[in-house]
């Protein structure tokens, strides 16, 4: 317990001290709210879907908090590659809390990363249906962070360098993205990209952020929860598993 | 006095290659036991496999009467370690650092307060120890990793090449606390090295390992005489003789270029 807890603390100091990393993360989901939200908000509007920025937001939000959080786990890398990740090897702990203290303390900094980006959307004019929501919200945040956290952190305990990034972002973490329905309905599109969103863990996590933010959402989002905790358990697993195989 | 770390036919295999193969050693307690060798003689694999970090291919192995297959976590209570490259996080402070090895060995408060403090002031670290340890020279780093190996009161230290890339005053330091250690508080030190002079100066008894076997055993003294030399550094060459070993840049040195590329310092 003492050890999870120091390793989450310790996630949390490093991020609060790393000011380029906060500015660097919020860049692009801003860039994507702005760019997005504006651009194609008339069509959106034209075409009978209502209000871009009130669809987008959770989207962004999810944005910040994924690409925060994956890259929270792949981080373990940096600590192999910095010589830190002996250290915890060769305390008497298990590597299963080794792994759930990185995993909590990552998930939580992704966590922040999104409040950060939802504070912002409000000063771009996005309003959440009912305030006292925000808790739901952040239930589903912190699913969705902890799901992408471990991925990253059962990912990078089968790699050595920091080489394997771009692909894991591009063939990974971008095509989970563009196909949750972040950035535009998946009811409406064609039958192939609604099955590839079925399957996209993220899908639930945002369509139940939009729940909590703006009442509206595809499934129900009690099965939106259970969905995303079932995804998070099974990566978990993995985890635990090639973490205790992991040799330093 | 009883030996305190016990190894057995010990092997190691990478593919084809025997890193380590099926050596057999002891090591006193209370001694500074020196674990010499050229590169890629095993010494390091060895060091991993006894602090559990590699599983061993074949073999077995006891620290402090416990067994390293079934009983891992009082293995890995019983030692401190330096590691060949450094291992500290360098966006906490000294302090952070000290602590967070002390909680992860489940010490309680008072103890992590009073033992930290101690230790800081040991290795001269404790005016500096709310600074970030990304400000630290090499030396600097390499005594809070000793500070921070005796937080959790080990009976053995593993100190693998502690004084490699460091000038002589500091070596002399490290040394100087090394054999406090050994002499006022009775911890057993299992050290490797490239100087053989230090070695020599330092070491109640030697271990010669190349190409992952053992070829010499005993005090400094002996080693001499059997090689019919005048100093260890003699007596290493002798055994394991003349020819230069490649030293490839390690995977650890193939992360770093990467590190560069990526833009973090170091």
């Amino acid at each position: 317990m003492n050890a999870i807890y120091i390793l989450w603390i310790r996630q949390l100091k490093k991020y609060i001290r790393s000011t380029p990393r906060i500015i660097g993360s919020l860049g692009q989901p801003l860039l994507f709210l702005l760019v997005f939200g504006f651009g194609f908000g008339t069509i959106f509007q034209k075409a009978g879907g209502g209000n871009y920025i009130q669809f987008l937001v959770p989207g962004i939000v999810a944005m910040a908090v994924i690409f925060t959080a994956i890259f929270g786990g792949i981080e373990l890398i940096w600590d192999r590659q910095f010589g830190f990740l002996k250290e915890t090897m060769v305390a008497p702990v298990s590597r299963f809390s080794i792994m759930l203290g990185r995993t909590f303390g990552g998930a939580t900094v992704a966590v922040i990363q999104g409040i950060a980006v939802l504070i912002i959307s409000f000063l771009v004019g996005f309003k959440m249906q009912n305030l006292f929501m925000i808790f739901p919200a952040l239930i589903f945040m912190f699913l969705t962070a902890f799901f992408f956290t471990a991925l990253g952190t059962a990912i990078a305990s089968k790699l050595t360098d920091m080489q394997a990034f771009p692909i894991i972002m591009n063939f990974l973490v971008m095509p989970l993205f563009f196909l949750s329905g972040s950035i535009f309905p998946l009811n409406t599109a064609p039958k192939a990209l609604q099955i590839l969103g079925k399957l996209d863990p993220l899908s639930y996590g945002i369509d139940g952020l939009r729940y909590a933010f703006i009442g509206v959402s595809t499934y129900n989002p009690w099965m939106d929860l259970l969905v995303l905790v079932g995804f998070s358990l099974v990566v978990l697993f993995i985890g635990k598993y090639l973490f205790e195989k992991m040799e330093a | 006095m009883k030996p305190i770390i016990e190894v057995n036919n010990l092997t190691k295999r990478f593919g084809n290659l025997a890193a380590v193969d099926n050596i057999s050693f002891s090591v006193e307690e209370g001694e500074i036991f020196a674990f010499l060798g050229p590169n890629g003689a095993g010494k390091t694999t060895t060091i991993k496999m006894l602090t559990t970090l590699l599983n061993p291919t074949e073999g077995e192995m006891k620290v402090n009467g416990f067994n390293l297959r079934s009983e891992r976590d009082d293995v890995r209570r019983s030692f401190g370690i330096v590691f060949q490259d450094p291992s500290l996080d360098n966006d906490l402070t000294a302090y952070e650092n000290m602590d967070f090895h002390a909680v992860l060995y489940g010490e309680d408060k008072a103890t992590r307060v009073k033992r930290i403090e101690k230790l800081l002031k040991l290795v001269d670290l404790w005016d500096r120890k709310d600074d970030l340890v990304k400000t630290f020279s090499g030396g600097m780093q390499r005594r809070l990793e000793i500070a921070r190996s005796l937080i959790h009161t080990p009976k053995i230290i593993f100190l693998d090449e502690p004084t490699v890339g460091l000038d002589p005053q500091t070596r002399n330091h490290i040394w100087s606390y090394v054999a406090d250690l050994s002499h006022k508080e009775g911890v057993t030190v299992f050290l490797t090295t490239h100087y053989m002079e230090e070695a020599e100066k330092m070491a109640d008894r030697v271990v010669i390992i190349d190409h992952g076997k053992i070829i010499g055993v005993g005090s400094p003294a002996e080693l001499k005489t059997k090689t019919n030399t005048t100093s260890l550094e003699e007596a290493f060459l002798k055994l394991t003789g003349n020819e230069m070993r490649p030293d490839e840049a390690s995977s650890l040195d193939t992360l770093r270029s990467h590190a560069k590329m990526w833009g973090r310092k170091r």
